[in-house]
């Protein structure tokens, strides 16, 4: 009886310790694979939630006012949000990474931006992406699936354009 | 007149009184705390951005704005606990240098000291069993049978008498 105890305990300790190691060398999201449903509340005290999407492309963009390799693309985010705003079946999401709020704020300031952005509280939403940096961006089809996944920054406004428009088109 | 001027002094004076006790926000206002005083706090809290380095050692722009940040709360008044729990509620549990005692947490305090009583246990059991097998009450197994050593002494002997018949 002990010595099944002990056993027992063992391999529970080691199962506890194997999915943990899984957990953390589980790679990024893949594309095609479902998008984990997530809650954003915005500087300004929006509410998004991923599933009430559902029927449009959302483009989730992390970011973080730190982060240098971020700085170039955000004036292009903004301009294909700008481009794309009136079609009405396209919404950008800005997720602020492990950022400071006056920082973050300066940041938006800074280029303009004005599609709805909000910190990750808690990193909840880059731990259900399991991102590795910023900036990361991810590209949700009309299902809530991923349809592309950028790491790194847009090269260009007709990079991010070139991306999204075979979506758009695709109806 | 006099009456006037008296009049006119008090007010003077009890307005000068209300001027200087009237605390302005320069005077409500903490003194920047010293780095070191920043730094015990940064110590106990991780880089969101670079893995295993303390907010202190860290010279990233991410780092330098939640030290700045750090600052800004202990000029408010608030405290340690207070700073920790409001980093744990914006950026999660892993900017904590010491997982807080909760949930699957408890698995980090308890069981390295559970491995190290049973490895202790186990290395007592082995020396014991140990010590028992080679106690003079058992059988020395490296004992020599009586009848082998008969025929060795039968052996002996019979070498003896070879050697004198020589």
């Amino acid at each position: 009886m002990k010595k099944w105890l002990l056993w027992g305990g063992l391999v529970l300790l080691l199962t506890i310790l194997a999915l943990g190691l899984i957990r953390t060398q589980q790679g990024q999201i893949g594309v095609g694979e479902k998008a984990p449903d997530f809650k954003l509340v915005t500087f300004s005290g929006e509410t998004y939630h991923l599933q009430e999407l559902r029927g449009k492309v959302v483009v989730v963009n992390f970011w973080s006012s730190w982060c240098e390799s971020c700085k170039p693309e955000a004036k292009d985010l903004e301009q294909a949000w700008r481009d794309y705003r009136s079609r009405g079946d396209v919404i950008f999401l800005g997720v602020d990474y492990v950022d400071t709020e006056p920082e973050a704020r300066e940041y938006i300031d800074q280029f303009g931006i004005t599609y709805p952005n909000g910190p990750d509280r808690r990193t909840d939403i880059s731990q259900a992406f399991r991102i590795r940096g910023v900036p990361e961006t991810y590209i949700i089809n009309r299902n809530g699936e991923i349809y592309h996944r950028q790491i790194g920054p847009f090269r260009s406004l007709e990079d991010i354009k070139s991306t999204l428009d075979p979506l758009l088109e695709g109806k | 007149m006099k009456n006037h001027i008296h009049l006119g002094v008090r007010v003077f004076l009890v307005l000068l009184v209300l001027v200087i006790l009237y605390p302005s926000p320069g005077f409500a206002q903490e003194p920047t705390p010293p780095d070191d005083e920043v730094n015990a706090i940064a110590k106990q809290l991780y880089c969101p951005v670079c893995e295993n380095t303390p907010l202190d050692a860290c010279r990233t722009s991410a780092c330098e704005q939640w030290r700045g940040l750090i600052r800004e709360k202990l000029q408010q008044g608030w405290t340690e606990e207070e700073i920790k729990g409001y980093f744990v509620e914006e950026y999660g549990d892993r900017v904590l240098a010491e997982p807080p005692k909760r949930g699957f947490n408890w698995l980090v305090y308890l069981v390295p000291p559970l491995a190290f009583l049973a490895g202790a246990y186990a290395l007592y059991r082995g020396f014991t069993k140990w010590r028992i097998s080679r106690s003079p009450s058992r059988p020395d197994s490296r004992k020599v049978p009586e009848d082998e050593v008969g025929i060795e002494k039968e052996y002996i002997s019979r070498v003896e008498k070879e050697l004198e018949n020589r």
